[in-house]
């Protein structure tokens, strides 16, 4: 096993070392220390052509869009308009009207919420979520439930931080109205089998009918994890809607997109009102305009959405299976380094795992251990990471996540090593 | 006892020696590790102040018009922190404790990393000590 890690990674050395250097920030020192990133999960870095798309814009060609008629509306609207192809093939999309840009993802699991939700989810129906979401995908659902007076169910995990499917197939009813799952976990790191679960509930459309026929309940998937591990194919898993994050993929901040079949978006109601949403507006009676434009209220995000499109072909050129087998290496590497340290205890240890690490030090407060490593230049996030209820399931109150990328080296996991080392010493 | 100033102008001149930040993060882990622990009965719910990755239990008591405080968290540094704002706060005078807005933690070089984090809770304590001072002032 030994031997064959190290040729992967002796194999991907000098790709990945090329690969660092696109991100001009990787090179800085925080105090006088080399900076050693390990916050991916929360933003990752960017590369050089993505901070360039964002100057280029601003400099030569920024202008309003869709409604110019002057040369530097034109080409703005093109480079735009050119993302949402991007978008499209980035998840295999049938057709690129079926990507709605957002803020992000919270922004697009909220718009799916407020405008799915408040059509189609009445009082005494049931919402689906799984024990390992981030707020972000709990929040919007509960928020609906108290204001229809539906009820939310919770798929369990187990100790590994693995969902319990058998459990999830009995939570399954003739209520069951909608079903939202994170594809990664955040703070756990798991991989979840959502082609699975897709897939239960459509083999159970028949049965949930009870006598009126099959039923069709949507699935959404919280990709803000995933998009920037592994191609996401959206036809195959069958997934009704996905939602994920420009900035955790290379792109700026205050972007993200919203995938949803075409039929359910175009049966949705809008989402917020004002301009481009529009075809006719009149005190009497305002028509709305198609998708994916009727779900983007107002002037759009160009300058990010721009960049983002940057970000989709930057991915798009790397090799990406050589990348997951190389973060996946980093993660087993990481692992199996902090369990030779005595007292370090993993939490999240499912089979199937992105390149996410937490962990607690018996004896040793997150938080302190978190700002040791950050005295040493080494960045890592400490807390709840926004899962609350993941950390009261594991009956802690916080860890301590490593979260890794391609431009992670081993030699950067050997230091916090040390660090979590030292961190005991001082601490415990 | 001396001034609220005059504690602060101590601190951050203490502080001066330090060039690194790991050495200030060293010098206040020590300081929450010599911080008395705080008896469990005043470990109560309404001493609990909330920060978003620590908790500190804070009391406080009047004794000849002057306040005092005590307190613990469950995070080393921030019992460092906390140490640092008794020997400044405790047993000064309420109206001093209401009127005065804490320089040295800007002037040690505190301020930046904690606000990033709104980690630890820290000008929540420094509010609900002005709280507790205003209380005794009004009482």
């Amino acid at each position: 096993m030994i031997t064959k890690n190290i040729s992967i990674a002796n194999l991907v050395d000098n790709y990945i070392e090329r690969l660092r250097k696109d991100f001009p920030i990787l090179s800085q020192k925080a105090y006088n220390k080399p900076l050693i990133y390990f916050d991916n999960a929360a933003t990752s870095q960017k590369p050089q052509v993505v901070i360039d798309a964002l100057t280029k814009y601003y400099s030569e060609y920024n202008a309003n869009i869709h409604r110019g008629v002057h040369y530097l509306s034109q080409k703005a609207s093109q480079a735009f308009d050119d993302v949402r192809i991007k978008a499209q093939k980035f998840i295999n999309a049938k057709t690129e009207r079926e990507i709605i840009f957002t803020r992000g993802t919270t922004e697009s699991i909220n718009l799916v919420a407020s405008s799915y939700g408040r059509k189609n989810i009445s009082a005494g129906d049931e919402i689906i979520i799984s024990a390992m979401e981030h707020h972000s995908n709990i929040v919007p659902w509960q928020m609906l439930c108290e204001e229809k007076n539906a009820t939310l169910k919770v798929i369990p995990m187990n100790d590994e931080g693995e969902l319990l499917i058998d459990e999830f197939e009995k939570l399954l009813s003739p209520k069951t109205k909608f079903i939202s799952v994170v594809h990664i976990s955040n703070s756990l790191g798991t991989i979840n089998p959502v082609k699975k679960i897709i897939q239960i509930v459509r083999k159970q459309s028949l049965s949930l009918g009870e006598g009126r026929g099959e039923v069709y309940i949507p699935v959404m998937l919280d990709g803000a994890q995933s998009a920037v591990h592994f191609p996401v194919d959206v036809q195959d898993l069958d997934c009704d809607f996905f939602a994920f994050s420009g900035h955790k993929m290379f792109g700026p901040t205050g972007v993200g997109c919203l995938f949803g079949k075409l039929d359910l978006l175009e049966a949705m109601p809008p989402y917020q009102g004002g301009g481009e949403m529009i075809y006719s507006v009149s005190f009497e009676k305002t028509t709305y305009n198609e998708v994916p434009f009727k779900f983007e209220a107002g002037t759009p995000n160009i300058a990010d959405v721009i960049a983002f499109g940057t970000a989709f072909d930057y991915i798009q050129s790397l090799d990406r299976k050589k990348i997951f087998e190389y973060e996946h290496e980093l993660m087993q590497y990481a692992t199996d380094e902090l369990k030779k340290i005595d007292g370090i205890k993993l939490i999240g240890t499912a089979k199937e795992k992105a390149s996410i690490v937490s962990f607690i030090i018996e004896g040793v407060n997150a938080l302190d251990a978190g700002m040791y490593l950050d005295t040493l230049g080494i960045a890592v996030r400490t807390g709840h990471h926004c899962t609350e209820p993941v950390m009261k399931r594991f009956n802690i109150s916080g860890t301590i996540r490593a979260s890794f990328l391609f431009y992670n080296t081993k030699e950067e996991i050997d230091a916090m090593i040390e660090g979590v080392k030292q961190a005991i010493k001082l601490l415990r | 006892m001396k001034t609220i100033t005059a504690i602060e102008k101590e601190i951050t001149d203490e502080f001066e020696i330090f060039d690194e930040w790991t050495e200030k993060y060293q010098y206040i882990i020590e300081l929450g590790q010599k911080l008395p622990a705080l008896a469990e009965k005043f470990k109560i719910e309404e001493n609990k102040i909330k920060g978003c990755q620590s908790s500190v239990w804070l009391n406080s008591y009047e004794k000849n018009g002057n306040i005092y405080f005590e307190a613990d968290s469950d995070s080393t540094f921030v019992k460092g922190e906390i140490a640092l704002l008794i020997r400044v706060l405790s047993g000064q005078n309420p109206d001093d404790i209401v009127k005065t807005n804490l320089k040295f933690i800007n002037d040690i070089g505190l301020r930046q990393h904690i606000a990033v984090t709104r980690a630890n809770g820290l000008s929540q304590m420094i509010k609900q000590m002005k709280l507790y001072a205003l209380a005794y002032q009004n009482s």
